[in-house]
């Protein structure tokens, strides 16, 4: 990544609590209110042409750090730049002419798109929203050479569609249609091809691909899908508990993971080639409660190479060494380097 | 004769506005005490339908003929009435997304029971036991009996579902997407947890799912579907190191792998209209080998070597393979 260019978005130690609410037994007796940790903590750069998965289990915190991004929710501390302006607490009213430049593509298209709006409609309607093509021709072109750039051709045979007429993936490639109406410099995608049949997610996310190299724009992707993740990220940020535990160029991290969570994690990710099998370290339970935070790692509580120093010290993100971009947050895992879980094995 | 035998299966729909689906066209299975199959196709392509159709769960606009015979005897013959009594008891079923499979508003105990009491298993304190037997087996509290279905984790929840479909003991178990919408750690476990119970309890599995690297996983041999019909069938080392079917081929290849050095493709164009009559090979549209008898001609599924089959012109053409 050409770290002289500024960064798109920017992030310093974002943190989103939640409140939890309290029981009327505890509020009687007078116990604190707690809050879920739900981020705690991360930051990153993302420069344009670049494309981040964000990856970790359910409850890691990496949808909620999008929600935050986006000024979805209000995040409780830490600075979020976009281009350079810092938009952490800007009022909804100042953020409205940003939003145009920050756009947010669905799991489920099905769900994001008005069912009673034609292809046409779905993409010309941010275009009246913000006033872009203030001629009724001006606009028809746009959707479609907008719907051209989504591979939906001929536009002609598409724009008329209705979603229930369309398949998954290309009601997937509208909603894309419909976010890059605005040019935004970064686009959000939570689990953008989840939904849709194995046979049509490579060429969405190939669509990902290309735009991002295209348009100078940055694409943050939420997933839980490691293989997704390696094969079209240029990063990989892994999450636990409202953490970055670790982070590194995908294949890097892929290959040599550090951090006892990431090798778990891809310890048990299935392999096409049935001769293959890693040798899996399921670790059993599931990611602690994010209103009890531990002291020291979090991941100690089911952690396989867990010491005593583990519970005292709450470590940082370290860089890795002899591995450039590559970042950790485990006091073992220089000792652990070797440590051959997840690594492959052929039979 | 195996212990479970599809003969032919086809199934059509009524559709509302007339006209029917086409929906399942001639399916052969044969499951064996211990085997473990995946049943693998994408959306429509009729998995889940095969395997309600074998349950005896297919809703009322569906017409099915064929036989689906357990030792040797249709259980379809006599529709429900026949089919009810295997049901649970000989053939069972984890659903897809088990919170949709528990009534919301009992508890899971009661909900595990209900087989029981229903096919008369077993009834009161014995239920009881037994539920905590069941829970324990799956790796679960026994205390979760007393739980409602949102109280639990989605891993929870599929695993009270396996726990629900062990119930009776039966001899064939299917499990529709039963890690779709898990985490991949979660997923882990429940896949672990299902390997070892079929192992245990000598059960035969049917895996039906989209998911080619979860049943690289978990099942020895599959049965690729497309557009109602058998693909191929294969052992999955077959299926992965030399398929026979180019939808076979480019369903690995569209499956990203971790450590995969080959770009990821995808399958142009869509699956085939099931509520009109096709000629030819149903892939043909969207196969970059097609030639003329693929779009005049429905390829019969033909044996290419011991237990590997495969509906493709490609095969029966010298010199060339998918």
């Amino acid at each position: 990544m050409n770290s002289t260019e500024p960064a798109i978005l920017e992030v310093r130690d974002l943190v989103t609590h939640y409140p939890v609410r309290r029981s009327l037994a505890d509020a009687v007796r007078g116990r604190p209110r707690r809050s879920a940790h739900a981020v705690d903590g991360i930051s990153f750069d993302l420069r344009a042409g670049e494309l981040l998965a964000l990856v970790g289990e359910s409850g890691c915190g990496k949808t909620t750090t999008a929600q935050s991004l986006l000024r979805m929710v209000e995040p409780t501390s830490g600075t979020i730049r976009l281009d350079g302006r810092d938009i952490t607490h800007l009022s909804q009213r100042r953020l409205r002419p940003l939003r145009r430049t920050m756009q947010l593509v669905y799991q489920d298209p099905y769900e994001s798109l008005d069912p009673r709006f034609r292809a046409r409609q779905t993409v010309a309607e941010p275009m009246l929203v913000h006033g872009i093509g203030s001629r009724r021709a001006d606009r028809r072109g746009l959707v479609d050479e907008l719907l051209e750039r989504v591979g939906l051709t001929p536009p002609e045979l598409y724009a008329d569609r209705y979603p229930h007429e369309m398949s998954g993936g290309q009601r997937q490639r509208l909603a894309i249609a419909a976010s890059l109406v605005l040019s935004p410099r970064l686009l959000v995608t939570d689990e953008p091809v989840s939904m849709l049949d194995v046979s049509v997610r490579a060429g969405v996310l190939e669509l990902l691909d290309g735009l991002r190299r295209e348009s100078a724009m940055a694409v943050l992707m939420i997933t839980h899908d490691l293989s997704t993740a390696a094969h079209f990220a240029d990063e990989i940020a892994v999450m636990y508990f409202g953490r970055i535990v670790e982070r590194g160029p995908a294949r890097e991290l892929v290959r040599n993971p550090r951090h006892p969570y990431t090798k778990a994690l891809l310890s048990v990710v299935p392999a096409r080639d049935p001769r293959r099998r890693a040798v899996p370290r399921i670790l059993q339970g599931e990611a602690p409660d994010p209103a009890n935070v531990p002291t020291g790692c979090r991941f100690a509580s089911r952690c396989p190479s867990v010491t005593d120093a583990c519970r005292l010290v709450d470590p940082a993100l370290d860089d890795v060494s002899g591995s450039p971009g590559h970042e950790v947050a485990c006091i073992r895992s220089e000792e652990l380097a070797s440590d051959s879980a997840g690594k492959v094995v052929t039979t | 004769m195996s212990m479970l035998d599809v003969v032919d299966l086809e199934v059509w729909f009524d559709l509302p506005g007339g006209g029917e689906l086409h929906a399942v066209q001639g399916v052969d299975l044969a499951v064996e005490r211990g085997d473990r199959l995946g049943l693998v196709g994408e959306s429509g392509c009729g998995k889940t339908t095969v395997m309600m159709a074998m349950m005896g769960l297919l809703p009322s606009n569906a017409t099915v003929s064929g036989q689906v015979l357990l030792d040797g005897v249709d259980i379809l013959a006599h529709g429900e009435r026949s089919v009810r009594s295997h049901r649970w008891v000989d053939l069972a079923m984890v659903f897809q997304g088990a919170m949709n499979a528990f009534n919301p508003v009992q508890r899971i105990g009661r909900q595990i029971r209900e087989p029981m009491e229903l096919h008369r298993t077993a009834s009161g304190a014995a239920a009881r036991r037994r539920t905590n037997e069941l829970l324990e087996m799956v790796g679960m509290p026994v205390s979760a009996a007393d739980r409602y279905p949102h109280e639990l984790s989605g891993g929870m929840r599929q695993r009270a579902a396996l726990a629900m479909a062990l119930a009776c003991e039966p001899r064939v178990l299917f499990a529709d997407e039963p890690t779709t919408a898990l985490d991949v750690m979660v997923q882990a476990q429940i896949l672990q947890q299902l390997g070892q119970l079929v192992d245990e309890l000598g059960l035969a599995l049917v895996l039906v799912t989209h998911d080619l690297p979860v049943v690289a996983a978990v099942c020895d041999r599959a049965t690729v579907m497309y557009a109602g019909r058998i693909a191929e069938q294969a052992t999955m080392d077959a299926l992965f190191h030399d398929p026979r079917h180019p939808y076979t081929r480019l369903l690995f290849a569209s499956t990203p792998d971790l450590y995969g050095e080959e770009p990821v493709v995808s399958i142009p164009g869509s699956p085939p209209r099931l509520d009109r009559p096709l000629t030819g090979c149903p892939f043909a549209a969207r196969c970059p080998h097609a030639f003329d008898p693929c779009r005049e001609q429905q390829p019969a599924l033909a044996t290419l070597a011991a237990g590997h089959l495969a509906a493709c012109h490609l095969n029966t053409r010298a010199g060339v393979t998918a």
